[in-house]
């Protein structure tokens, strides 16, 4: 038993920060936000090659064979710096795709190098006519129909959502058949997965921003971090992120639909309460568009429903169908 | 020795859990002993406590010369999961093994260790602890306990309060004000270790919420103390019983085995109870909860085995156990309805054991300003 990230595992997390923390992504979320799709592009080919979108790619067609612990530290960081686009999503087609050769080879390379951005409708484990995520900018259009898995030729018009970085499309559920029985269940643990490191990301990215506000806000003549009640609610935002993060990486490590659901639930709950403390705190600023804590408010509360609402990953860890 | 993360344990470690699995079914009472909180219950769990040491299962963490296994950390996480999945009694002798131990290990003298340890791990010696004053609480260092230096020793005159186990333990440690004019409260403090029967000490018993004689007053009359049960230098207590604080927060005082089995129990209750819809979330929270605090435990055992020492994080650690804990007792006491109410029960015993966790061990409060000034790098404010 040994549960630590190894040299090369931290090593992969602090280049990554250190390439997020130089791209403003404030600014590329707001033209994302815009349909502006061009500095999201420009953004994702580098993080594709740092490798993150090749973790859930077999070697023979470009990635790093299915790595779950290194695609959590990665999507850690991508929700640490708010990076827009349907990374998550990327990865659910990844798997899917992976599942049969002729798909793999056609389709796996170009996602592994970031030349094509991936989308699925969300309600694939129902088979339903979903919503997918940023089908506008996406290459590759995933969509869940009652006869498999179908190659979306286009996107319908973009619905908003409580994130405006989150362009919700529908996906026509017509054109070509690649797949009559797609690996759901394997495509939603990784996706799954994924949110939940993105959840525990966006939570401590609202947890540093507070910290740093409230040590310079005065009131009464003090810094408001000096007040117990804010020194406490913060206490209790660092307990629910600092034990939901070895539920996430616990989960890489197993992959088993009952961890990775606990993962999922733990993660997405603490980045939510991240969230309501960090506007609490900010007061009425936080609650300005203008602000930049905006990106990552609106984010822990979208992720929290997406691959998995509270109640579904519970009824996972239950073993309940 | 490879550094990739690993969740499995070793062949040999779980040759270890077979070798502790096999005994604990053997020798496990079929019933529940009677609470530990009566002196019929007090001595029935000092006997287990007994027939754990025969078989060197009492202290597995300790060195075989004291009594145990020289088990390393991950084995005494894997004893502690075997030991509370097979329904074993509680430890009467847990104020001594996690509090007291772990400082003779650390500020102790060779001679203390042979002499102390030993008879604390077969149960021979309970130890209570002595910290509380009725004016020093949250606040220890305001303690007024005198030690007073005498030929070959100590004269301890003063009051201390809510001590666990003092009503029918054998001995105490706490801290004394042995220098009463320096600067600061936190200096002039004399950690010592001291008999509850010996002349000049009186034990007055509080009864807990539910009228057991949990805890008592200690009332202390120029009680002698040998300098042979000073740890440490005198002056420097409060140091040594920091240092002891930091373990009893961080990893030896509630192991993770504890709630993942009670979170199975609950677990099986609710399917009993026919799996109701309206617990589901409650029981899955639960579930989740203690498997989170398993994986925790284990990211700070792998740092600590690393050489890290684990400092203010323990605090982190404080208040999710302990709220845990009420929250898994909580859930079953309401799937159980209107029976919940009765005492006696083991979920009832241990919902009142839980509602003192957010309490003792330093308040959650005094846990979540450590957290806000150590963790989050805060400004101090008023308490």
């Amino acid at each position: 038993m040994r549960f630590l990230l190894d040299t090369g595992q931290r090593d992969f997390a602090s280049a990554l920060r250190a390439l997020l923390a130089a791209a403003d992504t404030p600014r590329v979320v707001r033209d994302w936000s815009r349909g502006e799709h061009a500095s999201g592009r420009a953004l994702w080919g580098r993080i594709a090659e740092a490798g993150v979108f090749g973790l859930a790619v077999p070697e023979e067609y470009g990635g790093a064979g299915r790595r779950p612990v290194e695609l959590a530290v990665a999507f850690v960081e991508l929700g640490r710096y708010a990076v827009p686009g349907p990374s998550v999503e990327t990865v659910a087609a990844a798997v899917l795709l992976g599942e049969r050769a002729d798909l793999a080879k056609r389709f796996l390379p170009e996602l592994a190098s970031g030349s094509a951005m991936a989308t699925v409708t969300m309600s694939f484990a129902r088979h339903g006519y979903g919503l997918a995520l940023d089908g506008d900018a996406a290459q590759v259009r995933l969509a869940a129909t009652p006869e498999g898995l179908r190659l979306s030729p286009g996107a319908g018009a973009v619905r908003r959502s409580l994130d405006p970085a989150r362009r919700l499309t529908p996906l026509p559920p017509v054109g070509e058949l690649v797949g009559a029985e797609p690996a759901w269940a394997e495509a939603l643990l990784w996706a799954r997965l994924a949110t939940a490191a993105q959840a525990l990301g966006v939570g401590l990215a609202l947890l540093d921003r507070t910290v740093a506000y409230v040590k310079q806000r005065t009131q009464f003549g003090v810094p408001i971090g000096s007040f117990q009640a804010v020194r406490h609610r913060l206490a209790d935002v660092r307990i629910a992120l600092e034990f939901a993060r070895p539920l996430v990486f616990g989960a890489a490590v197993t992959m088993s639909p009952a961890d990775v659901a606990a993962a999922k639930l733990s993660a997405c709950e603490a980045g939510y309460a991240a969230a309501r403390a960090a506007l609490q705190l900010h007061g009425a600023i936080g609650y300005t568009a203008e602000y930049d804590l905006s990106l990552w408010l609106t984010k822990a509360r979208a992720l929290r429903g997406a691959w998995g609402a509270p109640e579904e990953c519970r009824r996972v860890v239950l073993g309940r169908p | 020795m490879t550094e990739a993360v690993d969740l499995t344990h070793t062949p040999a470690d779980e040759e270890f859990r077979a070798e502790a699995r096999a005994w604990l079914t053997a020798h496990v009472p079929p019933r529940p002993l009677p609470s530990l909180e009566t002196a019929e219950g007090f001595a029935a769990h000092r006997a287990w406590e007994a027939e754990l040491a025969a078989d060197r299962w009492s202290v597995v963490s300790w060195p075989e010369r004291y009594g145990g296994r020289d088990a390393g950390l991950v084995r005494w996480l894997v004893f502690e999961e075997e030991y509370y999945a097979a329904g074993a009694p509680g430890r009467v002798g847990q104020n001594g093994v996690s509090l007291l131990a772990p400082t003779l290990f650390d500020h102790g003298t060779e001679e203390q260790r042979a002499r102390v340890l030993p008879p604390m791990a077969t149960g021979e010696v309970v130890w209570a602890q002595a910290w509380s004053e009725p004016e020093a609480g949250s606040d220890l260092a305001a303690l007024r306990s005198r030690a007073v230096r005498t030929a070959g020793g100590w004269l301890l005159t003063g009051q201390k309060t809510w001590s666990s186990r003092a009503a029918f333990a054998d001995r105490a440690f706490g801290l004394f004000r042995s220098d009463p004019d320096t600067p600061g409260p936190h200096q002039g403090l004399t950690y010592l270790m001291f008999d509850l029967r010996a002349p000049g000490v009186t034990v007055r018993p509080i009864g807990r919420l539910d009228g057991k004689p949990a805890f008592a007053e200690l009332f202390l009359d120029q009680v002698f103390v040998p300098d042979e049960d000073v740890i440490g230098e005198p002056g420097q207590g409060w140091r040594i019983a920091m240092s002891t604080a930091g373990n009893e927060r961080g990893l030896t005082l509630r192991s993770p085995g504890r709630f993942l089995a009670c979170a199975d129990r609950l677990l099986s209750l609710w399917q009993e109870q026919g799996a109701p819809e309206s617990a589901a979330a409650g029981v899955a929270d639960a579930v989740v909860r203690a498997r989170a605090y398993q994986l925790f435990t284990y990211a700070a055992a792998s740092r600590h085995l690393d050489g890290e020492a684990l400092g203010p994080e323990s605090s982190l650690n404080k208040v999710f156990w302990s709220e845990l804990d009420l929250a898994l007792h909580e859930t079953a006491l309401d799937l159980l309805g209107p029976a919940g109410e009765e005492a006696g029960s083991p979920w009832s015993e241990g919902y009142v054991f839980a509602l003192a966790g957010p309490v003792y061990a330093g308040t959650n409060e005094i846990q979540r300003d450590i957290i806000a000034e150590r963790l989050l790098g805060l400004p101090k404010g008023r308490r």
